[in-house]
């Protein structure tokens, strides 16, 4: 994606507050450890992309963000809130923290417009008819309003996951996560993806964002981040992340995937 | 090399024509091998030794409206055994001079199902709708009120005894299997192991058991002067039994479903039941139209067992018609006739779940 319009990467604003506080967090599934004690801070209006080798943890860590996944140790504050068994912490989270899934993850039997105002109607009780107003501003925005009425199944992969970014947005998140939002998708499709993310970190929101796509990472990120066996082993600015990169493994990885 | 297509677009082309008329068509599928030639012809001399035959015994030489004794010296069907005790076969033991009664109900529970086929009509009026209804059919069953004579459910029988079993047999047990479903998907150990206990032990006996249960051991327990209506221990056993088949049909169309239905609901926000509701038993139950379906046919035919606990279904007052001397002769005709009742109800049960699966169907 060299020909993506860019937001300049710069530090994310002076004094912003806290909006996610990670500390010492350790998960595991049976005995293999895929999280291995992570420190991570993310302001308000920070942009952040994760990458690192596949098992590396990276998509567990952000899944852990809204609950996906449970941690066994460390602590997770989202917005003041903190994520614990208590499963009315965990929904006043998830409603303010929207998620993009690699597989899309559209409602099949509901209509794009219907997947868009199920959040609003059922979780911030917004008034019906408000709520469709709301969510054809935001399918305008992917540019995708012609297609409200169609069913999921009816639409390609580019626009099934344009439609799947409405529909967290819909949600008013104050926190965006994407969990390898193209990888799913055929090469012709990712950059009408990538455009409506690139908009999206234009106006400022809080993006957390696992992804290969290091054209994305350059224009768009404030910080990169390589993860390795559970762990952050780097992280930098996009310049220095990529032009020095310090660790032998991150290396490794950036001569493997841009070759 | 390179080459490149000069054409703009490509030309688009007819798929080859194969109809060659009725012979072609013959040539093709009925004799284009000679084991498919032979096969043919042995199906058409079977058809043709068995079909004139039939068609002169119960359209040629039979009777539809006569005596009994006049059916003694024909040798065709003798159908006037149906039109004479139709009314005994359809209302049995009700009172003779009351059973416009039960002939409106079942009028009614016609129109109303008629009525609700078209997903138009699924509104919120409809839920009021059919508890409506059902008090109208109760009263006009039971009566007790307007000057109606109260019938006792002992003497409920026929047809409005088998529509009725059936009928809540199917819409009690389908919610009622959809929540052992969930239960036994729940994370809560309690509710889980009571479910797998209910349904795995539902499952593991015989419909004729839980009926001989429920009629002969379960009085037996009550304390002395208490009893419970017999036909509503049978409608009770019916609906248990249904809902644990139902159950396991629902939870194989739960676990269908993709991680991802659940992820994503979760992540916006939504709490289990908005969960359930909203996306994923939408979606389950639409994959289990198929099988569920099968289950509420056989529970539809299920209800002939109430026989052996002494209640007079469909199938019991025409084994009481044929038991009289005068028709013992023609139970072909009559059980005929109840294959075609069982028929015409089983196959538009069936063919409505196939509509609906189409309607529903989304793409994908």
């Amino acid at each position: 994606m060299k020909d993506t319009p860019k937001p300049e990467p710069t530090v994310p604003p002076a004094g912003a507050e806290a909006i996610i506080e990670i500390s010492g967090l350790h998960k595991w599934y049976g005995e293999f450890h895929v999280l291995n004690g992570i420190d991570l801070t993310v302001q308000t209006g920070e942009r952040i992309v994760i990458c690192g080798p596949s098992g590396s943890g990276k998509s567990t860590l952000i899944r852990c963000i809204n609950r996906l996944e449970e941690h066994q140790r460390g602590r997770i504050i989202v917005n003041g809130t903190e994520l614990t068994s208590d499963i009315k912490n965990v929904e006043k989270v998830r409603a303010e923290v929207g998620m993009v899934f690699q597989h899309f993850n559209l409602f099949p039997h509901l209509t794009v417009l219907d997947n868009l105002t199920l959040g609003p109607i059922w979780v911030r009780k917004t008034p019906k008819k408000e709520a469709e107003e709301e969510a054809m501003v935001y399918l305008e925005k992917v540019h995708i309003a012609e297609q409200a009425k169609k069913f999921p199944g009816q639409l390609s992969g580019g626009q099934q996951q344009r439609v799947a970014i409405a529909r967290s947005l819909c949600m008013k998140p104050k926190v965006m996560l994407f969990d390898e939002p193209t990888s799913a998708l055929d090469p012709e499709m990712v950059k009408e993806v990538l455009d409506v993310m690139i908009n999206l970190a234009e106006e400022g929101m809080t993006m957390l964002v696992v992804t290969h796509e290091m054209g994305f990472a350059k224009s768009v990120a404030h910080r990169v981040m390589f993860m390795d066996y559970g762990l952050i082993v780097e992280q930098n600015t996009p310049q220095a992340f990529f032009d020095h990169p310090q660790h032998e493994r991150t290396k490794l990885f950036l001569s493997q995937i841009l070759q | 090399m390179s080459e490149v297509n000069s054409s703009q677009e490509p030309e688009v082309l007819k798929p080859p024509a194969i109809q060659l008329g009725v012979l072609g068509w013959l040539r093709g599928n009925l004799f284009n091998t000679w084991y498919n030639s032979l096969l043919t012809l042995l199906f058409f001399a079977i058809f043709w030794k068995l079909v004139p035959p039939l068609v002169k015994w119960a359209f040629i030489d039979s009777r539809w409206y006569s005596s009994a004794e006049a059916c003694r010296d024909i040798d065709g069907a003798c159908w006037s055994i149906i039109p004479a005790n139709i009314r005994f076969i359809l209302f049995g033991f009700f009172p003779h001079d009351q059973q416009w009664r039960p002939l409106i109900a079942m009028l009614l529970l016609v129109a109303m199902v008629f009525y609700s086929k078209d997903r138009r009509h699924w509104t919120r009026l409809l839920l009021w709708i059919w508890p409506a209804a059902l008090a109208v059919m109760g009263l006009l069953m039971h009566g007790g009120l307007f000057g109606l004579s109260v019938v006792e459910t002992s003497q409920w029988s026929g047809l409005p005894l088998t529509l009725m079993l059936a009928l809540f047999g199917m819409f009690a047990a389908y919610p009622l299997g959809v929540l052992l479903a969930l239960g036994r998907r729940s994370r809560m150990p309690a509710i889980k192991s009571l479910c797998v206990v209910y349904i795995e032990l539902i499952r593991g006996v015989p419909l004729i058991s839980l009926l001989f249960m429920s009629s002969v051991m379960f009085p037996l327990f009550l304390p002395e002067g208490v009893t419970i209506n017999k036909v509503l221990r049978a409608q009770v056993a019916i609906i248990m039994f249904t809902a644990a088949y139902i159950a396991e049909v629902v939870r194989g169309g739960l676990q269908a479903m993709p991680r991802g239905q659940y992820e994503a609901a979760e992540s916006l926000g939504l709490n289990y039941k908005q969960t359930m509701r909203l996306i994923i038993l939408p979606q389950a139950l639409k994959i289990v139209i198929p099988p569920s379906v099968g289950i509420l046919i056989s529970a539809f035919k299920d209800t002939s067992l109430v026989v052996i606990i002494a209640l007079y279904d469909v199938l019991k007052t025409t084994k009481v018609t044929l038991s009289n001397p005068k028709w013992a002769g023609y139970s072909t005709e009559a059980y005929l006739f109840l294959a075609v009742l069982y028929f015409v109800c089983c196959y538009a049960m069936s063919s409505y779940s196939r509509k609906l699966e189409k309607a529903l169907h989304t793409g994908r």
